[in-house]
Protein backbone atom coordinates (compact mmCIF):
# COMPACT_ATOMS: atom_id res chain seq x y z
CA UNK A 1 0.00 0.00 0.00
CA UNK A 2 1.29 3.56 -0.80
CA UNK A 3 1.51 6.56 1.42
CA UNK A 4 2.00 10.20 0.03
CA UNK A 5 3.15 12.00 3.17
CA UNK A 6 3.41 15.47 1.63
CA UNK A 7 5.76 17.07 4.66
CA UNK A 8 8.61 20.22 4.39
CA UNK A 9 10.51 19.39 8.12
CA UNK A 10 13.21 16.69 7.87
CA UNK A 11 12.83 15.76 11.43
CA UNK A 12 9.11 15.67 11.06
CA UNK A 13 9.86 13.16 7.78
CA UNK A 14 12.31 11.04 9.41
CA UNK A 15 10.08 10.34 12.47
CA UNK A 16 7.20 9.41 10.07
CA UNK A 17 9.19 7.66 8.24
CA UNK A 18 10.58 5.16 10.84
CA UNK A 19 6.97 5.14 12.77
CA UNK A 20 5.34 4.25 9.94
CA UNK A 21 7.83 1.59 9.25
CA UNK A 22 7.28 -0.05 12.68
CA UNK A 23 3.69 0.19 12.65
CA UNK A 24 3.51 -1.41 9.28
CA UNK A 25 5.98 -2.41 7.28
CA UNK A 26 3.70 -3.47 3.87
CA UNK A 27 3.26 0.41 3.72
CA UNK A 28 5.47 2.49 0.97
CA UNK A 29 5.75 6.03 2.36
CA UNK A 30 6.75 8.36 -0.59
CA UNK A 31 7.39 11.80 0.20
CA UNK A 32 6.81 15.51 -1.19
CA UNK A 33 8.32 17.99 0.27
CA UNK A 34 6.19 20.29 -0.54
CA UNK A 35 2.91 21.25 -2.31
CA UNK A 36 4.48 21.38 -5.93
CA UNK A 37 6.10 18.38 -5.65
CA UNK A 38 3.01 16.85 -4.21
CA UNK A 39 1.02 17.68 -7.42
CA UNK A 40 3.52 16.46 -9.52
CA UNK A 41 3.50 13.02 -7.51
CA UNK A 42 0.33 12.74 -8.12
CA UNK A 43 0.39 13.57 -11.24
CA UNK A 44 2.91 11.68 -12.61
CA UNK A 45 5.33 15.02 -13.66
CA UNK A 46 8.62 15.50 -14.10
CA UNK A 47 10.59 13.23 -12.18
CA UNK A 48 7.59 11.20 -10.40
CA UNK A 49 6.64 9.84 -14.10
CA UNK A 50 6.40 6.19 -12.59
CA UNK A 51 4.82 7.27 -9.40
CA UNK A 52 2.24 5.30 -7.84
CA UNK A 53 -1.36 6.41 -7.49
CA UNK A 54 -1.20 6.48 -3.10
CA UNK A 55 -4.02 5.04 -1.18
CA UNK A 56 -3.65 8.00 1.20
CA UNK A 57 -2.37 11.31 1.87
CA UNK A 58 -0.72 13.00 4.64
CA UNK A 59 -0.55 16.41 4.22
CA UNK A 60 1.46 19.00 6.47
CA UNK A 61 -0.49 22.79 5.42
CA UNK A 62 2.27 25.18 6.28
CA UNK A 63 5.17 24.02 3.32
CA UNK A 64 7.44 26.43 1.62
CA UNK A 65 6.25 27.17 -2.80
CA UNK A 66 2.63 25.83 -2.43
CA UNK A 67 1.12 25.02 0.79
CA UNK A 68 -1.33 22.63 2.48
CA UNK A 69 -5.02 24.34 1.60
CA UNK A 70 -3.85 25.32 -1.82
CA UNK A 71 -2.83 21.46 -2.72
CA UNK A 72 -5.62 20.32 -0.69
CA UNK A 73 -7.88 22.58 -3.35
CA UNK A 74 -6.31 21.29 -5.91
CA UNK A 75 -6.74 17.80 -5.01
CA UNK A 76 -10.33 17.75 -4.45
CA UNK A 77 -11.13 20.05 -7.72
CA UNK A 78 -8.95 17.47 -9.73
CA UNK A 79 -11.74 14.33 -10.97
CA UNK A 80 -8.48 12.42 -11.24
CA UNK A 81 -7.96 12.87 -7.83
CA UNK A 82 -10.77 14.41 -5.93
CA UNK A 83 -11.65 10.73 -4.33
CA UNK A 84 -8.12 9.77 -2.65
CA UNK A 85 -8.64 10.38 1.06
CA UNK A 86 -6.76 12.86 2.63
CA UNK A 87 -5.56 13.76 6.50
CA UNK A 88 -4.02 17.04 7.65
CA UNK A 89 -1.58 15.76 9.75
CA UNK A 90 -0.42 19.67 11.28
CA UNK A 91 0.85 21.25 14.16
CA UNK A 92 -2.05 23.85 14.34
CA UNK A 93 -5.32 23.36 16.01
CA UNK A 94 -6.24 26.67 14.90
CA UNK A 95 -10.23 26.53 14.62
CA UNK A 96 -9.61 28.58 10.98
CA UNK A 97 -7.60 25.86 9.54
CA UNK A 98 -9.67 23.08 10.58
CA UNK A 99 -12.63 24.58 9.58
CA UNK A 100 -11.22 25.36 6.18
CA UNK A 101 -10.08 22.08 5.73
CA UNK A 102 -12.95 20.69 6.01
CA UNK A 103 -14.87 22.95 3.55
CA UNK A 104 -12.22 22.13 1.46
CA UNK A 105 -13.53 18.32 1.85
CA UNK A 106 -10.26 17.11 3.80
CA UNK A 107 -11.28 14.01 4.84
CA UNK A 108 -9.76 14.14 8.39
CA UNK A 109 -8.09 16.50 10.72
CA UNK A 110 -5.11 15.48 12.63
CA UNK A 111 -2.98 17.09 15.17
CA UNK A 112 1.08 16.82 15.15
CA UNK A 113 1.91 15.67 18.80
CA UNK A 114 5.06 17.29 20.10
CA UNK A 115 6.03 13.83 22.30
CA UNK A 116 7.32 10.78 20.92
CA UNK A 117 4.94 8.13 22.29
CA UNK A 118 2.02 10.09 21.57
CA UNK A 119 3.47 10.15 17.88
CA UNK A 120 3.57 6.91 17.74
CA UNK A 121 0.09 6.32 19.01
CA UNK A 122 -1.48 8.66 16.47
CA UNK A 123 0.62 6.68 13.82
CA UNK A 124 -1.11 3.67 14.67
CA UNK A 125 -4.29 5.32 14.85
CA UNK A 126 -4.19 6.02 11.34
CA UNK A 127 -2.64 2.69 10.21
CA UNK A 128 -5.59 0.76 12.24
CA UNK A 129 -8.29 3.15 10.69
CA UNK A 130 -7.21 4.04 7.11
CA UNK A 131 -4.96 0.92 6.49
CA UNK A 132 -6.82 -2.43 7.92
CA UNK A 133 -10.47 -1.40 8.40
CA UNK A 134 -10.97 1.41 5.79
CA UNK A 135 -12.88 0.26 2.30
CA UNK A 136 -10.32 2.81 0.36
CA UNK A 137 -11.83 3.46 -3.43
CA UNK A 138 -9.87 1.28 -5.59
CA UNK A 139 -9.10 4.18 -8.52
CA UNK A 140 -7.67 3.79 -11.58
CA UNK A 141 -7.49 7.84 -12.50
CA UNK A 142 -10.87 7.92 -14.32
CA UNK A 143 -12.94 9.10 -10.29
CA UNK A 144 -15.10 11.24 -13.15
CA UNK A 145 -16.22 8.03 -14.95
CA UNK A 146 -17.62 6.78 -11.41
CA UNK A 147 -21.50 6.56 -10.76
CA UNK A 148 -22.52 9.47 -8.97
CA UNK A 149 -26.12 8.15 -7.00
CA UNK B 1 -19.50 13.19 23.69
CA UNK B 2 -22.57 12.16 21.01
CA UNK B 3 -22.88 9.72 17.75
CA UNK B 4 -25.88 9.56 15.71
CA UNK B 5 -26.36 6.63 14.36
CA UNK B 6 -28.72 6.37 11.42
CA UNK B 7 -29.71 2.38 10.49
CA UNK B 8 -33.21 1.18 9.56
CA UNK B 9 -32.54 -2.72 10.89
CA UNK B 10 -33.60 -2.94 14.53
CA UNK B 11 -31.12 -5.54 14.71
CA UNK B 12 -28.52 -3.41 13.60
CA UNK B 13 -29.22 -1.26 15.64
CA UNK B 14 -29.42 -3.54 18.99
CA UNK B 15 -26.50 -5.05 18.10
CA UNK B 16 -24.83 -1.44 18.29
CA UNK B 17 -26.49 0.00 20.78
CA UNK B 18 -24.89 -3.26 22.93
CA UNK B 19 -21.04 -2.54 21.17
CA UNK B 20 -21.33 1.08 22.69
CA UNK B 21 -22.51 0.19 26.11
CA UNK B 22 -19.26 -2.19 25.93
CA UNK B 23 -16.94 -0.16 24.63
CA UNK B 24 -18.12 3.94 24.94
CA UNK B 25 -19.07 3.69 28.19
CA UNK B 26 -18.92 7.76 27.63
CA UNK B 27 -20.35 8.13 24.65
CA UNK B 28 -24.02 8.93 24.03
CA UNK B 29 -25.69 7.16 20.70
CA UNK B 30 -28.40 8.64 19.34
CA UNK B 31 -30.14 6.80 16.50
CA UNK B 32 -32.47 7.96 13.62
CA UNK B 33 -33.90 4.61 11.40
CA UNK B 34 -34.05 6.38 8.29
CA UNK B 35 -32.42 9.96 6.37
CA UNK B 36 -35.43 11.82 7.05
CA UNK B 37 -35.34 11.44 10.83
CA UNK B 38 -31.72 12.36 10.99
CA UNK B 39 -32.06 15.46 8.79
CA UNK B 40 -34.97 16.20 11.86
CA UNK B 41 -31.88 15.66 14.42
CA UNK B 42 -29.19 17.62 12.74
CA UNK B 43 -31.48 20.51 12.27
CA UNK B 44 -33.13 20.15 15.54
CA UNK B 45 -36.80 20.05 14.39
CA UNK B 46 -39.75 18.97 16.09
CA UNK B 47 -39.45 16.90 18.98
CA UNK B 48 -35.24 16.95 18.15
CA UNK B 49 -35.17 21.17 19.32
CA UNK B 50 -32.52 19.86 22.18
CA UNK B 51 -30.52 17.62 19.94
CA UNK B 52 -27.05 17.49 20.44
CA UNK B 53 -24.24 17.93 17.72
CA UNK B 54 -23.04 14.62 17.44
CA UNK B 55 -19.32 14.73 17.42
CA UNK B 56 -19.78 12.11 14.43
CA UNK B 57 -22.29 10.18 12.06
CA UNK B 58 -22.27 6.45 11.25
CA UNK B 59 -24.26 5.88 8.23
CA UNK B 60 -26.00 3.27 6.68
CA UNK B 61 -26.71 3.48 2.82
CA UNK B 62 -29.73 1.39 2.36
CA UNK B 63 -32.83 3.19 3.91
CA UNK B 64 -36.45 4.05 3.54
CA UNK B 65 -37.92 7.24 3.02
CA UNK B 66 -34.40 9.12 2.27
CA UNK B 67 -31.20 6.82 2.03
CA UNK B 68 -27.50 7.25 2.82
CA UNK B 69 -26.53 8.78 -0.30
CA UNK B 70 -29.09 11.75 -0.23
CA UNK B 71 -29.07 12.51 3.52
CA UNK B 72 -25.17 12.62 2.91
CA UNK B 73 -25.74 15.11 0.01
CA UNK B 74 -28.10 16.67 2.02
CA UNK B 75 -24.93 17.27 5.21
CA UNK B 76 -22.90 18.16 2.82
CA UNK B 77 -24.37 20.94 1.29
CA UNK B 78 -25.85 22.87 4.83
CA UNK B 79 -22.72 24.80 5.71
CA UNK B 80 -23.78 24.44 9.50
CA UNK B 81 -23.82 20.13 9.35
CA UNK B 82 -20.92 19.71 6.82
CA UNK B 83 -17.99 20.31 9.40
CA UNK B 84 -19.51 16.80 11.08
CA UNK B 85 -17.75 13.94 10.04
CA UNK B 86 -19.53 11.10 8.41
CA UNK B 87 -18.41 7.29 8.07
CA UNK B 88 -20.36 4.95 6.35
CA UNK B 89 -21.05 1.74 7.78
CA UNK B 90 -22.53 -0.27 5.49
CA UNK B 91 -22.80 -4.65 4.18
CA UNK B 92 -22.47 -2.80 0.74
CA UNK B 93 -18.93 -3.89 -0.77
CA UNK B 94 -20.23 -2.72 -3.98
CA UNK B 95 -17.40 -0.34 -5.50
CA UNK B 96 -20.01 2.00 -6.60
CA UNK B 97 -20.90 2.06 -3.26
CA UNK B 98 -17.63 2.77 -2.53
CA UNK B 99 -16.42 5.54 -4.85
CA UNK B 100 -20.38 7.18 -4.77
CA UNK B 101 -19.72 7.79 -1.05
CA UNK B 102 -16.34 9.36 -1.35
CA UNK B 103 -17.59 11.39 -4.04
CA UNK B 104 -20.35 12.53 -1.81
CA UNK B 105 -17.47 13.11 0.55
CA UNK B 106 -18.30 10.63 3.24
CA UNK B 107 -15.05 11.05 5.29
CA UNK B 108 -14.39 7.07 4.93
CA UNK B 109 -16.30 3.56 4.25
CA UNK B 110 -16.60 0.98 6.61
CA UNK B 111 -17.96 -2.49 6.02
CA UNK B 112 -20.07 -3.24 8.76
CA UNK B 113 -19.53 -6.58 10.21
CA UNK B 114 -22.53 -9.15 11.13
CA UNK B 115 -21.11 -10.66 13.90
CA UNK B 116 -21.16 -9.36 17.83
CA UNK B 117 -17.20 -9.66 18.33
CA UNK B 118 -15.86 -8.29 14.93
CA UNK B 119 -18.31 -5.27 14.78
CA UNK B 120 -16.69 -4.87 18.63
CA UNK B 121 -13.17 -4.72 17.34
CA UNK B 122 -14.47 -2.31 14.27
CA UNK B 123 -15.57 0.32 16.25
CA UNK B 124 -12.85 0.35 18.65
CA UNK B 125 -10.35 1.19 16.23
CA UNK B 126 -13.25 3.49 14.76
CA UNK B 127 -14.08 5.33 18.25
CA UNK B 128 -10.26 5.25 18.76
CA UNK B 129 -9.09 7.55 15.42
CA UNK B 130 -12.65 9.49 15.38
CA UNK B 131 -13.48 10.15 18.78
CA UNK B 132 -10.02 10.44 20.65
CA UNK B 133 -7.74 11.67 17.39
CA UNK B 134 -9.18 13.65 15.26
CA UNK B 135 -9.82 17.22 15.86
CA UNK B 136 -12.37 19.12 16.22
CA UNK B 137 -13.80 16.54 18.35
CA UNK B 138 -11.56 15.65 20.83
CA UNK B 139 -7.78 17.22 21.40
CA UNK B 140 -6.21 14.17 22.43
CA UNK B 141 -3.03 14.54 21.35
CA UNK B 142 -3.01 18.16 20.86
CA UNK B 143 -1.35 21.33 21.73
CA UNK B 144 -3.73 23.12 23.05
Amino acid sequence: MDILLVEDNPGDIRLTLETFRDANPNIRLHVARDGAEALDFLRHKGTHVTSPRPELILMDLNMPKMDGRQVLAEIKSDVNLKLIPTVILTTSDAEADVVKCFQLQANSFLCKPVELAAFESLVKSINDFWMTKTRLPLLTGQDSLMPIQ
Amino acid sequence: MDVLLVEDNPGDVQLMRLVFQEVFTSVRLHVANDGLEALAFLRRLGPNAKAPRPDLILLDLNMPKMDGRELLAEIKKDAGLRIIPVVILTTSVAEEDVLAGYSLQASSYLRKPVDFIALKKRMQTVGEYWLNVTVPNQSLYCCS
